[in-house]
This record gives structure tokens, sequence and C-alpha cells, in this order.
């Protein structure tokens, strides 16, 4: 079997992948990207594109929030592709008091730490969206939030990295890392070992069992979700909506169909999850509660539907970090379902935390990989 | 999934003389534009499609999957199967949202 070596070696070809890929050979730096199956297949391509700061946990929003002031603004010239990123807010939408109050805790946590949301009456929301149902009473509105095209990011950050020298090779299954001489310089994998001076794990789900094999372990599951995406449609809002009731969120696109993701509740008790399946129930659950919220959509066609897994943390909040333990690695995953809108930054920091052995430009110090305690 | 390494192409992108012939009908996306996916690293049927939207339009690619298949796969100088299928999504036609939401109760039923 061959070796193959880099200076660093990233396992997974998702937008984290390659993001990070694109950011280090930008640099210079000599990056291999192995992926088991293709490009963006993951989460990075089934996701509802939200670009949000909104509703995110207070330890993760600084992430957030650097993306939308330094990266996304200017990301389809930096790619050279459009990105379809539109900056035109986000609603989240409530029906019932109980809903207001968790809008409510989410709107007062992130005002706290500087984010500009509030909440806004049913009536306002309906001024900003007018297709939305009476039954709207409340909403948070946070407007310098947005959305963009997952497919179209992810795809042009692998391109970028490719233009300034990275090598990607797709259909390679890593089964393990190895340490020589203390440090992790090897990842073991079906098509022989990969030598690196440093390793990024950034594999999704799949990234505990690699990390496994070094004695390295977080509380990550799979959660299964599912989009719909409709026809094309004339232009009836820009905004990202999102709901406190949890029955579905999403946008719509440039392209004029909507894209809205949810879930039947019954997620994770499934089976075939190995598979990327859509499940009976799920298309007519989101489909219900987008009738509830925009009954104008009633009569517009579901042209197809798919589906794509999280790779969900404990505490819903990604692992953002060198591993002390295992000199030469760092990790990210459990980005929970919502890394996309922070990918952009998350490689800013990872691109960091290689190169020079800490983030220094974004604040990551709540991410570590020891945080999980057992009760007692 | 076999094996595939990924690097920037050296020489430059030759356009043909049939371009801009119109392959995916539905979304509009030419011959040349597939070309250049697959030049800019595109190499398998979802990747093009989901940078170029082909086969993403109301037919979900049921008319152009098998051209696109094979341009990709000239371009490669691979065989077709090698290059595989794009993905199949349900429904396999159009389905309302109020149909999908089960509050409909009056089918209409061929006559």
């Amino acid at each position: 079997m061959e070796k193959r070596t880099a200076d660093v070696i990233i396992i997974g070809g998702g937008i984290m992948g390659c993001s990070t890929a694109y950011r280090l050979a930008k640099e210079g730096v000599d990056v291999l990207v192995l992926e088991q199956k293709e490009i963006g297949n993951g989460g990075s391509c089934r996701n509802a594109g939200g670009v949000r700061q909104s509703a995110r946990n207070p330890k993760e929003l600084q992430l957030a929030m650097y993306a939308v002031a330094n990266v996304w603004p200017t990301l389809s010239d930096e790619l050279e592709v459009n990105t379809e990123y539109h900056q035109k807010g986000n609603l989240r939408l409530g029906l019932t008091e109980s809903d207001i109050k968790v809008l409510e805790n989410h709107t007062a946590k992130s005002t706290k730490v500087g984010l500009d949301v509030k909440m806004i009456s049913g009536d306002e929301a309906r001024e900003i969206c007018p297709y939305m149902s009476k039954e709207v009473i409340a909403a948070s509105w946070c407007p310098t939030d947005g959305h963009a095209n997952p497919l179209k990011t992810t795809l042009g950050f692998y391109r970028k990295a490719l233009q300034y020298g990275a090598t990607f090779i797709t259909g390679v299954k890593v089964l393990g890392l190895k340490k020589v001489k203390g440090r992790c310089t090897t990842v073991v994998t079906d098509d022989g070992e990969y030598v690196g001076n440093n390793v990024l794990l950034c594999a999704g789900y799949y990234s505990r069992a690699i990390a496994n094999t070094v004695g390295i372990d977080a509380p990550v599951e799979r959660q299964f979700n599912e989009v719909v995406v409709t026809e094309a449609c004339p232009e009836m809002f820009d905004v990202m909506i999102g709901v406190a009731g949890g029955e579905f969120y999403g946008h719509q696109s440039e392209h004029g169909s909507f894209v809205l993701g949810g879930n039947s509740g019954l997620q994770a008790f499934t089976s075939n999850n190995d598979k990327f399946v859509t499940n009976s129930l799920t298309a007519p659950t989101i489909s219900r509660g987008i009738i509830k919220y925009f009954p104008a959509l009633k009569d517009v066609k579901i042209i197809r539907t798919w589906s794509g897994h999280y790779d969900q943390c404990i505490d819903v909040l990604p692992i953002i970090d060198n591993i002390p333990e295992v000199p030469g690695l760092t990790v990210a995953f459990g980005f929970s379902g919502h890394g996309f809108g922070i990918a952009p930054a998350v490689s800013i920091a990872l691109k960091e935390l290689i190169m020079e052995g800490e983030s220094s430009t974004i604040d990551i110090s709540q991410l570590s990989y020891d945080r999980f305690k057992a009760k007692g | 999934m076999s094996k595939i390494v990924r690097t920037q192409k050296k020489e430059p992108f030759v356009p043909q003389p049939d371009d801009d012939m119109i392959i995916c009908r539905c979304e509009e996306i030419t011959k040349g534009e597939i070309r250049k996916a697959v030049y800019d690293g595109m190499t398998t049927m979802n990747e093009v499609k989901r940078w170029l939207r082909s086969g993403m339009g109301l037919c979900q690619g049921q008319t152009c999957q098998r051209l696109v298949q094979n341009i990709i796969a000239r371009e490669l100088n691979e065989s077709p199967a090698e290059v595989g299928m794009i993905q199949g999504r349900a429904p396999v036609r159009p389905v309302e949202i109020l149909t999908f939401s089960n509050n409909k109760t009056d089918v209409k039923e061929d006559e």
C-alpha cells in the first residue's frame, strides 16, 4: 500500500473540511482532504441554509456574529461563486403564550451578549412577511440574520481549495488514527496509511468513532431530519423562518423554491439510519406545520424530499479544540444541526488552532472537548 | 464509491462548438456548464447537480439524467456506469402541500 504525506491531513470533505482546506492552502500549507463519499455529502449539503445568530447558545454566538459581520457579506466575491447569501432577517414565530416565553428567553440571552434581536407583535411580523397566518401572535426578529445556498457554498470552498493547491481524495474510508512517538501523525484508511504533521478531524457524526481509536470520546449521536423542497414560486418572502414550536424552518431560495426542514418527532427511533432515506411520516408532518403558519402555500407542490443527520452533541454545541492528550490532533464536530452558517468562521478558528496552536480571532474557549462531566 | 484523487487541472479549459446546447431543460443548464463543472472538480452526478442544479427542476432529472451522466463520463474518460446516477427522491411526481398534509379528503379520482 502506498503512503501519502501532507502537512495537514483533514478527515471529512464537508464544509468544515473544505473551508479549512481553503484557508490553509491559501497560506501555502500542503493540505490533503480525505472523504469517504462525495464532497459535502453529509450535513453540509443537507441543511436548510440558515445563516442565523438568533436563538443560538451564547457560547457559540461569537462564531455566528463574526461570520455574519466579517465573512458572509463578501464570501461570494471571495469564492467567485454566487453563494445566494441574503441578509434579510430571521423571524421566529409563536402561536401560543408558551411559545412567547421560549422566544423571550432566547431573545434575552442573545441581547445580553450584544445581538440585535427583539420581540415583535404578530402584526409587525406580518408587515415583514405578509403571507403569514393571523394565528401568529408574536415573533422574535433579528434583522441581521439571513440564509444562503449550502450546496454552492460548500462546493465553492472545495473549488477554491483545489485552486490554491489542496488535494482531495474521495472514496477512501478512514478506519482510525495512530500516534507515532506520541504525536497523532498517521491516518489509517482502507487505502493504506496517510501521514501528516497535523490531523484535523471534522467528519460529522463519524468523527466520534475515529476519535475513539486514540482514546478520545465525546457525547455525540446522530439525529435525523428531513427537508421538503417545493416547485419554484414567485418571490413571496426573503426572510429566514423558524418557529418556536419547532414544526419547521427554512426559507425561499433565490431559485424560487421553498426549502423547509423539520422532523416527525419519531426520528430518534426510526430504523435504517445508515441510509439517507426519507420517512413517510415526515413530509406530512412538515406540511401540516407549513399550513398552520403559511396557509397561502397549501397549493404549492413539493417536488422532492431528502434527509440528513445532525451530529447532535449532548449540549447542542460543537466541539472545536486541539486535543492535548493527542498532540497534533484538532477536532471540529458535534455541530448539532446549525454548523453551516458558522462554518466560514469556524474555519478561521481551525486554521489558527492548527497553525498557531490557539484561536486568537474568535473566542472558542467554551467549546472545548473536555467540558463533559458525568453527574454526581 | 471508488477512489478519486482530485487536484486542480493544469491545462486550461477547452470550449467545444456545441457547449451552448441545453441539456437540463427544467433548469436550462448547458453542456458547456456541465463540462466546466467537471473541469472545476465536480466529479460525480450529485456534485454536478449540487453545483449547477441540473436534475433539480420539476422533472427531477428524469429527462436529462442519462445525458448529464454521459457528458461527465466523457470528460473524465470513464464509463457512465462508473459515474453513477443522482439520488432518487420522493415524491415521483409533484404533490401539493395540502395533499401531503393529509388534511385534504376530497382526493380527485379519475373519471
